[in-house]
């Protein structure tokens, strides 16, 4: 027992010193003038010369950052030293949950505008033991059932309307396929995969409010290589993979709803404000999406936690050619502006992409800000005004905010996407058919792999021997084909293969296919519309241009931050085709009734003649008597008199 | 008699060579009406390369082919225009002998009929003369060879001018009374499209003939040759599948050869009943007309064997027909094979052959017609289609029956005498009653 209280106050002495420790720590690193304070909001905050009146500012919000940085890392000694924004939260033992919001902006050349929301839920807790978790507080419920039922390891779901016009818009933050898209990691100690994932999928067709219900065999795959497990888990094996899309599933307000309760202010506070159906969907794009995954607190990655990410983005074609003048503000795409941030966030902000113009010559942004920041994003170096909505100063006196911008001139060139694709169908006729793939390698002077899955519906009779892969008039062998054939009516083909891309060069992948002749139940209720398939993926890490800076790998915005990326020189990036629309030659449905006769007529037709001709046999014809003879016979009979 | 053969191979062959350089034969290859999902040498080419790309050809839809035909073709794939034309010049050559063998069979048996005075006097212009029967090999080898049908089907590479290579064989080794060589093409002949297993009830009782073993089940010789039969044909079915399993490593060709015939999963459109019936059919009820149908194939064995129990070569042509009309992925190919016969009974024949030719050849004609005009020119449905299916089927049906009939009134015929006299003495006329 002695032995026990010792040991106790031990321990109370090395913390005591370890406090000591950290605080003379933090103080050295100010007296040095190092930017420690500013880092920890993620970003480089660097202020501007050029505005005299702001330039105080900055210096009061260091101070008052790092007192807080000071009390944070004092009171938690072991974890979460990210986002430590606010006093409410510091004050108090540190929750083990987090959450964090914000909003991207990014004017195209196209003049549409991107808006680009990411919510992330962090919580500190262990869903696969038992069912211990009952508690919570900002991860949704709906989705911790889930995850602790199913077992799941790492679950993305992307709702999407309209299609990414790489060409014309560059990249996304994250890219989504149209329709829905739905992958999922489970644990390996699933044994029944499909079974889980067929129960998986109907649960969150409820959640979601959507069509998922119509996954089934036949339009799941397990990829082999190109959907990697995002979070921590070094288990690769695709046997718990499942991944599938509906190609046809329309987004739209009913989607929205259920998505929006997730957040912790739901709609009712915080950027959240913003999401107002009727503009949203009132877009060239929209695309709203569910990522959790399992992720590292710490560089050591002694604790894990589960990351929720809800991001949603949407162009607005706000421009209007009859009308010269182009402005756009939060209230004219959004009918709403914002006037706090969701209490519940410990950081919530709004950036603007201004890199196009540092200088403000093209736009102008009001109301202006002093904070800038730069990421890297998609191997682009990229400079972002940011808005900090939980400081009172960024509403101004009004206390609501609507960022404007102003169009000054429209020229300007965008960087050309290093990576694209396109896809079509050739052929005519409803027998056969070819599809093409075309992909774009754009950097000048870098050869890169890429993967490209393809999963085609069955019946689209996929012949791999005619799988040609061309890049600049040459054969470019893939040097990684899996292929797994389609089952009738079971599952999909499924085509995986790893290209190489030289530089500037079109590299074309052809492969033709046969339409198959479906039962009349089996169509759609439009069956002369056509048949979706579902566009291919191309993942691929791309050399980036400009080189990556490695001092900020680990603290970079939210959006920059998705896809784990070991090698500075190259990002991730993943590219959806457009969808295709194949018809199938259709039977006439009108008419099961007359061809169950006719052939039925046809075949017994066949039986009669063949049965006359077995059982009968060859007689010689007796003329039949007439009519009155026989009823003469008849009477004759009767009598007893033999017959005529 | 060698020479005229020789000269029609070589015209054949010809024929075929030049089709195979000319720009028709990828036309030919995507006809429906001639390849089926069951013997289009694309999906061959398909599982050699799903074979080379390491996957299983079975586990997918496309490759319908016994194992033991991809692996003949991983070997002759280069030269499988050379075994196509082959397949068929032993077809033709194996036809050629059975029919001679089986006329000299068919001569001597006239000859002791007539010593026998066995026919009564007036249908002595029935009976055949040597000068006749001298050209009847060679004109079957010229139906077989010369065929469109059969050149279409060669030139589409369609794995059916293989089956009926097999055949082929069977009859010639069943006529020449080769018992071991009979089970062995029968049995290969069943692994590749189960239904020629009808054609074991022909063969038998052919045997049985040759051996004068008659057929009563009563006889301790009749079931021990039965049994004998059924050892060899059965073992080496037994030889044959396991071979496959061991080039294979699975039992996987099983459900993907057999099973696909049997279910009839792939509606692509053919000449056959059966694509547009299940297409429209009721799900409920699919499985039942699933087993009318296909039993519908089975089922005229039994009362045909009965029936036709004195002429067994006859049997087998008419389980031929039988075949290729009620199949569940019927080719022209198949149908040429059913043809090869039709010249036997026709002496007696007072047919309306001449309407269903008409027929057969107005059906050849309209099936590419209306194909275009449903899946090209989008202008026609696929009922335009499926109405000259049914013709094309009506009119085979109705080209068998009356071969069979013609052969039982010959037969009736040669017992009854020619000119039937009614008891009052007046010219009478024969029904079937």
């Amino acid at each position: 027992m002695a032995a026990h209280r010792c040991s106790l106050s031990a321990l109370l002495l090395i913390i005591c010193s370890l406090l000591v420790f950290i605080v003379a720590d933090s103080e050295k690193a100010t007296l040095t003038g190092d930017h420690h304070a500013t880092a920890v909001d993620n970003l480089q905050t660097v202020t501007e010369t050029e505005e005299g009146a702001a330039a105080e500012e900055p210096a009061v919000e260091e101070e008052r950052r790092w007192e807080e940085t000071v009390v944070e890392e004092a009171t938690a000694d072991k974890e979460d030293t990210s986002a430590p924004e606010t006093v409410v939260q510091s004050s108090v033992p540190q929750p083990k949950d987090d959450f964090q919001e914000e909003l991207v902006i990014r004017p195209l050349h196209s003049g549409d505008i991107y808006a680009s929301f990411q919510f992330r839920t962090l919580w500190e807790t262990d869903f696969m033991r038992g069912n211990k978790v009952s508690h919570y507080r900002l991860f949704p419920k709906s989705l911790g059932q889930v995850i602790s039922k199913f077992s799941v390891r790492e679950l993305h779901i992307s709702f999407t309307q309209g299609y990414w016009r790489t060409m014309q818009w560059g990249q996304p933050f994250l890219p989504s396929p149209p329709g829905a898209e739905l992958w999922v990691w489970f644990q390996d100690s699933v044994t029944d995969v499909d079974g889980t994932w067929k129960e998986l999928t109907n649960v969150l067709s409820g959640i979601f409010c959507a069509s998922l219900n119509f996954i089934d065999s036949t339009n799941t795959v397990q990829p082999s290589a190109s959907f990697k497990p995002l979070g921590i888990g070094n288990v690769t094996d695709h046997r718990f993979l499942r991944y599938a899309t509906l190609p046809r599933e329309i987004v739209c307000t009913e989607n929205l709803t259920p998505w929006k309760k997730l957040l912790p202010c739901g709609s009712k506070a915080g950027l959240a404000v913003l999401l107002k159906s009727e503009k949203l969907f009132h877009s060239s794009f929209h695309s709203q999406a569910v990522h959790i995954r399992p992720v590292c607190q710490d560089w050591q990655c002694k604790t894990t936690s589960w990351e929720l990410r809800q991001t949603l983005n949407v162009v607005f074609d706000l421009h209007t050619p009859g009308q010269g003048k182009l402005e756009w503000s939060l209230f004219k795409m959004f009918s709403r502006t914002l006037t706090e941030a969701c209490p519940l966030a410990s950081s919530s902000k709004i950036y603007i992409d201004i890199t196009d113009d540092p200088q403000g010559e093209q736009f102008e942004v009001s109301p202006a800000t002093h904070l800038l920041s730069q990421a890297m994003v998609l191997g682009d170096r990229r400079t972002f005004s940011v808005y900090d909505l939980t400081q009172q100063i960024t509403f101004g006196t009004v206390r609501s905010l609507n960022l404007l911008i102003r169009w000054k001139s429209s020229e300007g060139d965008m960087l050309r996407p290093l990576l694209h694709a396109e896809r079509y169908v050739a052929g005519y006729g409803l027998q056969t058919g070819e599809i093409h793939t075309l992909m774009y390698n754009n950097h000048p002077y870098r050869s890169f792999p890429v993967l490209l899955l393809d999963s085609v519906p069955w019946y689209l009779r996929l012949y791999i021997h005619t799988l040609t892969v061309t890049s600049k008039g040459k054969d470019n062998k893939p040097s990684y084909i899996h292929y797994q054939p389609s089952k009738d009516r079971v599952r999909p083909h499924l085509l995986e293969m790893l290209v190489q891309l030289p530089p500037n060069s079109v590299t074309e992948v052809t492969v033709q296919f046969e339409r198959a002749l479906l039962k009349w139940t089996e169509y759609t209720p439009d069956p002369n519309h056509g048949f979706y398939v579902g566009s291919s993926v191309i993942s691929s890490l791309v050399p980036s241009i400009v080189a990556m800076d490695t001092n900020s790998t680990r603290e970079q915005p939210l959006f920059s931050s998705f896809f784990p990326c070991k090698e500075e020189s190259s990002y991730f990036m993943r590219v959806y085709t457009e969808p295709l629309l194949v018809n199938l030659p259709t039977p006439d449905f009108s008419m099961p009734y007359n061809v169950i006769c006719l052939t039925c007529t046809v075949v017994a037709v066949g039986y009669g003649s063949l049965y006359n001709l077995l059982t009968r046999s060859f007689q010689i014809e007796e003329p039949s008597p007439g009519l009155a003879k026989r009823i003469a016979n008849i009477i004759r009979k009767m009598r007893g008199v033999p017959p005529l | 008699m060698a020479a005229p053969l020789t000269l029609l191979l070589l015209v054949a062959v010809t024929v075929r060579a030049a089709l195979y350089r000319s720009s028709l034969a990828d036309l030919i290859s995507e006809r429906v009406e001639v390849v089926s999902p069951l013997t289009a040498w694309k999906r061959v080419v398909e599982g050699l390369a799903l074979l080379d790309l390491g996957v299983s050809p079975y586990s997918g839809d496309v490759f319908h082919e016994t194992p033991l035909i991809i692996y003949l073709f991983h070997f002759l794939v280069d030269y499988a225009e050379i075994t196509f034309m082959l397949a068929d010049v032993i077809t033709a050559v194996a036809l050629y002998l059975s029919v001679k063998d089986y006329n000299k069979q068919v001569f001597r048996k006239q000859k002791y009929a007539l010593e026998a005075d066995r026919y009564p006097l007036d249908c002595l212009e029935l009976i055949r003369s040597p000068k006749e029967m001298q050209y009847i090999p060679l004109k079957v080898a010229m139906f077989y060879l010369l065929n469109p049908f059969t050149i279409l089907s060669c030139v589409a590479k369609s794995t059916c001018g293989l089956n009926n290579a097999v055949i082929a064989l069977f009859v010639l080794s069943t006529i020449k009374g080769n018992v071991l060589l009979s089970a062995i093409f029968l049995s290969l002949a069943t692994y590749q499209s189960i239904y020629p297993l009808t054609l074991c009830a022909a063969a038998l009782l052919y045997l049985l003939q040759r051996q004068y073993i008659p057929v009563n089940l009563r006889r301790f010789s009749f079931w021990w040759f039965v049994a004998q039969y059924a050892f060899m044909y059965l073992g080496s079915l037994f030889v044959i599948v396991g071979l496959s399993f061991f080039l294979l490593g699975s039992w996987d060709f099983l459900p993907s050869v057999y099973g696909f015939i049997l279910s009839v999963p792939d509606l692509t459109p053919n000449i056959g009943l059966f694509w547009y019936f299940f297409a429209e059919m009721f799900e409920h009820f699919r499985l039942f007309f699933l087993c009318v149908f296909q039993i519908n194939v089975f089922f005229y064995t039994v009362p045909l064997s009965i029936k036709l129990k004195e002429h067994p070569v006859f049997l087998i042509f008419m389980q031929l027909a039988v075949i290729s009309i009620f199949k569940s992925y019927p080719t022209v190919g198949d149908i040429a094979a059913s043809f090869i016969k039709h010249h036997k009974a026709s002496s007696a024949s007072s047919l309306n052959i001449f309407l269903v030719s008409c027929v057969l050849l107005a059906c050849s004609a309209l099936f590419p017609v209306l194909w275009h005009l449903w899946i090209y020119a989008g202008s026609a449905n696929s009922n335009f289609y499926y109405a000259i299916t049914l013709l094309f089927n009506v009119a085979q049906i109705l080209l068998v029956s009356d071969y069979f009939y013609a052969f039982l009134r010959r037969e009736h015929h040669l017992s009854h005498g020619l000119y039937l006299k009614r008891k009052d003495g007046s010219e009478a006329t024969l029904v079937l009653k």
